[in-house]
């Protein structure tokens, strides 16, 4: 009796540690990630390592060629002189000049522009509907192609106001491609002025403008500087937009020159462009490659320094 | 109180503030008149041409032969090597941009990561011409080479230097979407027993949805409106589409015969621009409202 007690525990001792292993097996089975979810993972892992690399590669690549072909055919001759068929020699201090000069007259019209766009956008319109509208067309202009912009360009200042393929014609196109980027950064510093600074100044009996030009634009010039470092950038990395509206000629002309109707002239790019595939000249193409590519690093590097500065300064606020 | 008040009518109503207040607004309102004077422009340029040449005949004809003693104007070469190529280009570039930008956000250190960004940035800057001379110089002989053409300017190069050319914009603004995924939806996925790969290709990623929907937008904006890069590399003889083939793109028509080009062939390139124009306008407002429409 006593022993056929004994003897059921045990059988039941033996069912119950059975039935733990069989949930413990459960459970483990269930937490444990299955090999198929694991296997998922390593490809998926690997993928990612892989583009990574396949980036990376092209980056180093693109930049290491271009410094590799373009650095030591960076002379003091060639930025020095205009190109000569006399002495078979070739230069690009026109096309600096000319890059040089577009961009000066281009941000001169722009910025007004652009800032004042902004200003009305942010500080004046009361018209929902209407800043609607102007919020869609300058998005409307930053999706346009530079090719789309370098054909209005040739219709409108070249042949329709009688510019000419000059330099005037080719930053008055910039002015237009442009125009939203000056627009969006003023736009998003000017947000960032706190709305006690302009009250104070109301307060103190300004009048609106007074405020503007006192008070809110002081205080956003570090969105408007960014704007134009990326202008700039849009600038000097133009092609297509300034072939028909800039042309392409090399010739040496002063600042006045510049605003002239029918003075033709190269930015770099299209330099490179004609060095590339007029002329089959590889050599000054790669150096003006590789003279694009540090300006391209400095403007960056600048851009992010006054964001950072910008960053920092609405932080303290 | 009397002379404070009457102090600041004048001030506000001075002669400065209200032409100042005028002025700001005409400056407001060019941006409008741009986007009209372009389109009239590009529409009144445009027109001509395709009444002259016929609707169909020139956005369906598959010749295209500007020069010819008997001239033909059919832009379908142009059209399809354009969608070809931005398509072909955002099949590379999605993918590999997207996987990379995940990785820089969620799995590579922070040293590394912002070194890989500053690069990334800065491919995003170099002018497109240099695209075009370091494809005209690699990519392109390194496709005759590989498929044993006499010329490797094909629509095959073109969509590798647009791929190339497409993936910074991508990574940096996908990038962005990602990193501002809150932390939280990370964590409760992990929580719940979910791995790192799955957190992130099924919470962070869908999360961040709209602004690589945005990214891709971007994308195919650029891959679309790209002239100078693709006019170096592509060959720019009007074949219909094919991979191995010369090709030319709707860009690169008006570019290319833009400077000796005069008469019904000149309108002829106006009229391609109208339809570039016409065509990157809508594929930009309808994925621009998809978009929207699902951020509602």
């Amino acid at each position: 009796m006593v022993q056929e007690q004994i003897k059921t525990t045990a059988a039941e001792q033996a069912a119950v540690s059975a039935r733990m292993r069989q949930a413990q097996e459960k459970l483990r089975k269930e937490t444990q990630i299955s090999s198929g979810r694991k296997v998922k993972g390593g490809v998926v892992n690997g993928l990612m390592i892989a583009s990574f690399v396949i980036v990376i590669g092209l980056l180093a690549v693109i930049i290491g060629y271009i410094c590799y072909r373009g650095l030591p055919k960076i002379t003091w001759q060639l930025l020095s002189t205009q190109p000569s068929h006399l002495k078979r020699t070739v230069g690009i201090l026109p096309n600096i000049l000319n890059t040089i000069y577009i961009i000066l007259i281009t941000l001169m019209i722009v910025l007004p522009l652009g800032v004042g766009t902004a200003i009305y956008l942010t500080e004046y319109a009361t018209n929902a509907k209407l800043v609607r509208i102007i919020e869609f067309t300058t998005e409307t202009l930053s999706g346009i192609p530079s090719i789309i912009y370098g054909l209005a360009g040739l219709l409108i200042f070249v042949q329709a106001l009688h510019c000419g393929t000059s330099i005037l014609a080719g930053a008055l196109t910039l002015v237009i491609m442009t125009l939203p980027t000056i627009i969006r950064s003023t736009q998003e510093s000017l947000k960032t002025v706190p709305d006690s600074y302009r009250e104070g100044s109301l307060a103190l009996g300004s009048g609106k403008w007074h405020m503007i030009r006192t008070v809110v634009l002081p205080s956003s010039i570090d969105g408007i500087v960014t704007g134009c470092i990326l202008a700039i950038g849009r600038i000097v990395g133009e092609s297509a937009a300034l072939l028909f509206t800039a042309g392409m000629a090399n010739n040496i002309m002063n600042f006045g020159q510049a605003f002239l109707p029918n003075n033709a002239g190269s930015t770099l790019t299209v330099a490179l462009y004609m060095y590339a595939m007029e002329q089959g000249d590889f050599d000054t193409a790669f150096a003006i490659a590789a003279i694009l590519l540090i300006l391209t690093f400095i403007i960056n590097f600048a851009a992010k320094q006054v964001a950072r500065k910008l960053r920092k300064n609405t932080a303290a606020d | 109180m009397s002379t404070l008040s009457a102090a600041k009518t004048k001030k506000a109503n001075s002669p400065v503030e209200l032409f100042m207040h005028g002025l700001l607004t005409v400056f407001g309102l060019t941006s409008i008149a741009f986007v009209i004077f372009i389109t009239a422009f590009l529409v009144v340029s445009g027109i001509p041409a395709i009444g002259k040449i016929g609707f169909t005949n020139f956005l369906f004809g598959t010749v295209w032969k500007s020069t010819a003693a008997d001239p033909k104007f059919g832009i379908l070469p142009f059209i399809l090597t354009s969608i070809y190529g931005m398509a072909g280009a955002l099949l590379i570039a999605i993918p590999v941009g997207l996987l990379c930008a995940i990785y820089l956000s969620k799995m590579a250190g922070h040293v590394l990561a912002e070194v890989i960004r500053s690069a990334v940035e800065l491919l995003a800057g170099i002018p497109s011409v240099v695209y075009g001379l370091v494809g005209m110089i690699i990519i392109v002989p390194w496709v005759a080479k590989s498929f044993g053409l006499a010329s490797g300017a094909t629509l095959l190069a073109a969509i590798i230097v647009l791929s190339i050319m497409v993936l910074p914009s991508i990574i940096s603004m996908s990038e962005t979407a990602l990193n501002a995924v809150p932390k939280e939806y990370e964590e409760a996925s992990l929580a719940l027993g979910a791995t790192w790969t799955e957190t992130v290709f099924k919470v962070s990623v869908p999360a961040a949805k709209s602004g690589i929907a945005a990214a891709i937008v971007q994308g195919v904006g650029r891959a679309i409106g790209e002239a100078m890069a693709v006019m170096m590399v592509s060959g720019n003889v009007a074949n219909m589409p094919g991979l191995l083939k010369s090709v030319r793109f709707l860009t690169t028509a008006v570019a290319s015969e833009m400077s000796y080009a005069s008469g019904l062939q000149r309108q002829a390139l106006y009229s391609i621009a109208l339809v570039l124009f016409i065509f990157i306008m809508v594929i930009m407002f309808v994925l621009n409202s998809a978009i929207k429409k699902k951020k509602d």
